[in-house]
Parts: C-alpha cells; sequence; structure tokens
C-alpha cells in the first residue's frame, strides 16, 4: 500500500503496509527487553550512580568542590549546559520548524528527536540548579515569589532570568507537543495489548478514539503549536546567548551571538540526532523508516549549519580587530594562540573543517562516516563553549589576576551525571516508548492514489 | 446508556475509497455518527461537513492573556511595588521586559489551547472511550451510523450502501 512518485524518493522503503508500521514499531514495546538492552541500561544507570557521588558531594560542601577561582568563575558547569541546551533544540526543529515547511521526512524522527530534546533540556537544567549551592532555596531566587523582604523581586533586567522563563517554557511546551504526538499512538499500543498493559497504555493514550473531529483537532493543535514552538526554539538559545552578549567581557559583547548560537545548537541537535538514530535503527531494525536519505538529509543540515557556525567564528575575529578595542582583539588572539590553543583548534578543526567532508555524497550517505562525524561535532561543541567561556574569562582585563581553569573530580562527575541521565531516560524511551509516530509515518505512506505498490 | 444502542459499521481499508464512501452515503440521505481512522486523513473534514477547529482562536486568546499578564507582573515588580535603578536604565525598561513577555505568552497560548482541546476532546487518563473496532488505531478506516439516527432509512439498504460505497466489512455493533 504505499506509493512511489516518479520524482520523489519513496520516505518509507520496503513497501510497507500500514498494519507493518503498526507492527514494527508496536513490537519493540511489547516484546521483553533483550540482553542488549539491559546491558546497554544498565551502564546508563551506572554511570547516574557513579555521577551522582559528585552531585551529593556538590550538595554537601558546596561549588568549592568545582575547579573555579576568582578569575574563572564559570567553567564546566555553564559550559555543560549551553551544550546540553543547544542538543535540546534539534527535537523542537525537527517537529516544529519542518512541519511549517511540511518536510514530510521528519515524520519518522520526530518522536525520538522530541523525546532527546526533553531529556537533553532536564540534563541542562542540572547545572543552573546545581551551581545554585542550596537548589531548596532556588525558587526564591529564579522565580518571582513573594517572600519575607518586602517582597524583593527577582530582577527582570537579568538576561539569567530570561534564562529561567526560556528554558522552562521551551521545556514544558516541548513536552506537551511531545505527549499530543503520543496519545494516538499510545491508543495504538493498547488496543494490542491485553491486561496490565492494556490498562496502563489506556490510561497514557486519554481515551484517544481517533474520531474525525479529534483528528482535526489534532491537526489543529499541531500546526497551532508548531508555529508557537518556532519562534520559541529560535528565542531559547537566542536568550542564553544573552547571558553573555549583554555583558561586558572581551569575547562575549558581541552582537552576532544570537544568530550564531541558535545554527550552533542546530548544528550540535542534529548531530546527536544522528548519533542516536543510528544506533536505534540498526538495534531496531528500524532501516525502512530511517533512511539513507534520513540520513544524508540531516548531514545537510549539519554542512549548513556548521558552515554559518564557521562564519560566525572568523566574523567575531574581524570584528574584533575592526572594532579597535584592544582588550577584545587581545581575547581573540589569545583564544588562537594563547594557553588555550589547544581547545580553540579542537573547535575549529571539529566544527567547521570535518563537517565540510559531507559535501561528498559518498560520506554523507555512509553510516559509519556519519556516526563517526556525528560524534567529532558534539565533541566540536563542547570546545565551542568552553573556548568561548573559559578562554574569554581567564585572561580578563587585570593581567595580575590572570589564571588557568582545571577541572575537579566533581566537575568531571556531575557532567558524567547528566550522560548517565541522559541515556538511561532515552533507553527507558526506546523500551516503553512508541520510537517512531506510527500515526503520522502512516499518513505519509500514501500522498497519491494513483500508483500503489500492494 | 441503554442496551439497543445500535450501530452499524463499514470498514474501509483505504482512505480514498472511504473519502468517496463518505460523499455516497451522505448523498443517499444517512447521517454518519463519526468516522474513525489510525491517522489524520487529509480533507476529511469537508466530506463529513465538519467546521473548522476553533482552536486557533482559544490559543490567540490565551496568548493575550499572557501577554497582558507578563507585562503587568513586570511593571508591577519593578516599577512600581519596589523600583530600583539597575544598569542606569528606567524603573520601567520596556525593552528588558520582552523576552519574559514572549516566552509567558507562548507559555500560556500552548497550554491554554493544549487544555482546550483535552476538555473538547474529553481526553482524560481515566476515559472510557467507545471503540467500535480494534483495528481502526491500527490499519483500518471505520465508518460508524447510528441506526437510532437513521430510522427512516432500512437497516438493509444502509447495509447495502455501505457495502457498495466499497466498505470491506459491515459489522454491527452496540455498546452497553
Amino acid at each position: 500500500m504505499q506509493v512511489t512518485s516518479s520524482i520523489r524518493e519513496p520516505l518509507v522503503t520496503g513497501g510497507k503496509s500500514y498494519h507493518d508500521v503498526t507492527h514494527d514499531v508496536s513490537r519493540h514495546v511489547e516484546a521483553k527487553p533483550n540482553i542488549r538492552w539491559f546491558l546497554a541500561f544498565l551502564t546508563s544507570a551506572g554511570v547516574l550512580a557513579l555521577g551522582s557521588i559528585a552531585v551529593v558531594a556538590t550538595l554537601w560542601e558546596g561549588i568549592g568542590m568545582w575547579g573555579l577561582n576568582k578569575t574563572v568563575g564559570w567553567a564546566w558547569d555553564i559550559t555543560n549546559f549551553v551544550w546540553w541546551v543547544g542538543i535540546g533544540h534539534a527535537g523542537t526543529l525537527i517537529s516544529a520548524v519542518l512541519l511549517l515547511f511540511r518536510q514530510k521526512w521528519r515524520t519518522s524522527i520526530n518522536r525520538a528527536a522530541e523525546a532527546m530534546t526533553i531529556f537533553a533540556v532536564i540534563c541542562a537544567a542540572m547545572f543552573p540548579v546545581l551551581h545554585m549551592g542550596r537548589p531548596w532555596l532556588g525558587a526564591y531566587w529564579a522565580l518571582p515569589l513573594p517572600n519575607v523582604f518586602g517582597s524583593l523581586w527577582v530582577n527582570f533586567n537579568s538576561p539569567l532570568l530570561w534564562d529561567v522563563f526560556a528554558i522552562s517554557t521551551y521545556f514544558s511546551v516541548s513536552l506537551v507537543f511531545w505527549y499530543i504526538g503520543l496519545i494516538p499512538d499510545f491508543a495504538t499500543i493498547r488496543d494490542r495489548a491485553t491486561g496490565l498493559r492494556k490498562i496502563i497504555y489506556g490510561a497514557l493514550s486519554f481515551g484517544w478514539d481517533g474520531a474525525a473531529k479529534s483528528w482535526s483537532r489534532y491537526e489543529s493543535v499541531s500546526l497551532i503549536l508548531a508555529g508557537l514552538a518556532t519562534p520559541l526554539v529560535l528565542s531559547v538559545h537566542t536568550i542564553v546567548s544573552f547571558d553573555f552578549a549583554t555583558s561586558v567581557i572581551p569575547g562575549w559583547h558581541t552582537t552576532i551571538f544570537p544568530p550564531y548560537f541558535v545554527a550552533g545548537a542546530i548544528f550540535s541537535g542534529f548531530a546527536m540526532v544522528l548519533s542516536l538514530m543510528i544506533v536505534t535503527r540498526k538495534v531496531y531494525s528500524l532501516e525502512d523508516y530511517i533512511t539513507i536519505g534520513h540520513i544524508e538529509l540531516m548531514n545537510i543540515v549539519i554542512i549548513i549549519t556548521g558552515s554559518i557556525v564557521g562564519i560566525a567564528y572568523i566574523t567575531e575575529f574581524f570584528m574584533a580587530w575592526y572594532s579597535g578595542v584592544e582588550a577584545e582583539q587581545y581575547a581573540f588572539i589569545n583564544r588562537a594562540t594563547g594557553p588555550y590553543w589547544w581547545a580553540y583548534w579542537s573547535m575549529m578543526t571539529c566544527n567547521v573543517i570535518s563537517p565540510q567532508l559531507f559535501w561528498f555524497k559518498k560520506i554523507r550517505t555512509s553510516i559509519v562516516a556519519t556516526f563517526v562525524l556525528s560524534i567529532v561535532v558534539n565533541i566540536g561543541m563542547w570546545f565551542e563553549r568552553f573556548v568561548i567561556i573559559v578562554t574569554s574569562l581567564h585572561r580578563d582585563y587585570l593581567p595580575s589576576s590572570w589564571a588557568m581553569f582545571y577541572p575537579t573530580w566533581a566537575d568531571v562527575g556531575v557532567y558524567l551525571f547528566t550522560f548517565g541521565l541522559f541515556f538511561t531516560l532515552f533507553f527507558l524511551f526506546a523500551k516503553f516508548f512508541p520510537v517512531i509516530n506510527m500515526a503520522e509515518v502512516k499518513a505519509v505512506l500514501k500522498s497519491s492514489s494513483e500508483k500503489v505498490n500492494k | 446508556m441503554e442496551r439497543d444502542t445500535h450501530f452499524v459499521t463499514g470498514v474501509y481499508e483505504d482512505e480514498d475509497v472511504l473519502l468517496h464512501a463518505i460523499k455516497e452515503v451522505r448523498s443517499s440521505g444517512i447521517k454518519i455518527h463519526e468516522v474513525y481512522s489510525p491517522y489524520p486523513v487529509h480533507g476529511i473534514d469537508d466530506y463529513l461537513g465538519y467546521k473548522r477547529s476553533k482552536l486557533p482562536i482559544a490559543a490567540f486568546l490565551f496568548g493575550l492573556l499572557g501577554t497582558t499578564l507578563a507585562l503587568t507582573m513586570q511593571y508591577y515588580m519593578m516599577a512600581f511595588d519596589w523600583p530600583m535603578i539597575i544598569g542606569g536604565k528606567d524603573y520601567g525598561a520596556f525593552p528588558d521586559f520582552i523576552p519574559v513577555t514572549f516566552e509567558l505568552t507562548v507559555l500560556l497560548a500552548s497550554f491554554g489551547m493544549v487544555g482546550v482541546f483535552m476538555v473538547s476532546t474529553d481526553l482524560k487518563p481515566w476515559a472510557q472511550p467507545r471503540i467500535f473496532d480494534l483495528r481502526i488505531t491500527d490499519d483500518k478506516h471505520v465508518m460508524a451510523i447510528d441506526i437510532a439516527n437513521n430510522s427512516a432509512i432500512e437497516l438493509a439498504k444502509i447495509e447495502e450502501i455501505l457495502k457498495s460505497s466499497g466498505a470491506s466489512e459491515v459489522n454491527k455493533k452496540s455498546f452497553e
């Protein structure tokens, strides 16, 4: 029952029928978890447990456990925060922006990408929460709550507060968007199940009946949510970049930051989606749904955003020179040739040079090459944030306070903790939730009735 | 619910056959209770004569509420309740209030619209939906016709029209 247009490659290969789609996706939810899943899950849960030692130490002793000093007052915590938030941009971009652009290939990857977004934002949120030192009082510092000091309100002129609103709005809207999409698929699993599973997925499906009226509203909601989430996704990393751009630190105080951060976020997000999807499609035999065509299209997005990021790096250098501000000029020379030259050149290699390999069709349609390069991009994007943050701070206006940053075991541990958290959540999702949006894949399976592969 | 709430259901395999069938069934004077599908069928609203959803209006109004609340809150807190000079700016530093205003607009618009959607579609964890056929969420489209609403037309006639419109199966269904 699949249509092959004479000009376009089919989105789903293998001549799948509607029932095949249901079966191929639901069977992973219905089957008993296999040994490979258990190993993967236990490994990530182990990393999570190991990392939580560092989290407990940070909460018990305070953030003195981290390698920060009076010059470098922001380092791995904010680097990791921005890195995770950036990764969390791909999901909503795929589900919202590509929905508005009517890019139907998004249907087989949007579910997992949105899940990844939600988990990445949870990981990101760990850092601002932990760096408060006493997170149990954090609500008073981050939210406009009445208090006994007057009330002394939070400062709405501060970009850090804008960030609180941006990240929490982004998280909650993405979560809702994701869940609305899951409702019809939970109903599919409910109708195939018996016993306890039927009760659980029945509750999760909110009594979805598949009526034309419900679908009409569902589509309306999806479209409006996409329309709202599109400016939202662009605003989130814009506001993250304001954390830096509204300051007066050389290397941060630039107007190029918002677009440059957004491009970088999409770049790293797509790389993480590719890393995860390449593994998922292999383990779950979903090669007919997540095709080489999907991988190629995502790689094209990576070339575009990677090139934008590259141009931004060069523009920053030009503007530092052109501004005539000595401190600004020194900050950039120091990035490329100072004690952190290795971080700068790792960033340049991983983000600007290596993604250009995707211009070769052979490379962008190769699964192994894509997987390796997607990891390289994520390493590069971590270094980008590290370079922006640490190299700008470590040699500021007062040469007498110049210093280096050395991470402690607690810095490494908290970062590991978020990795454990991310993969634990992702493996739970991959086991208990349908990893592909079945209803939306079915909707694009047949877009014309003339040529049907029975 | 009475025991004798009976429905006749026509099971369709293909969305285009279904759309033609809706047209045929409606033109023969039969009132369709509802059509159930595993995925959103493009253009089915027009065939069934459904009006466009008013959810976008709900989203707009909730968004407007979000904008108003956000600006009111920020002006009240920063310019009236505890005014402070920050960075040499006005107490009511309008440009600085835009990011939070934007976020709260999006937040209220999304949650408000989704809330209306949940209520209007009766989506809730404890809902007990009427499921006409378990295959609706898999690969079949089902057209349900309430016999009580079509008492003017003979049952056999309805079944015949469903069959001739391309239904692969015609079944009866009743709910407790």
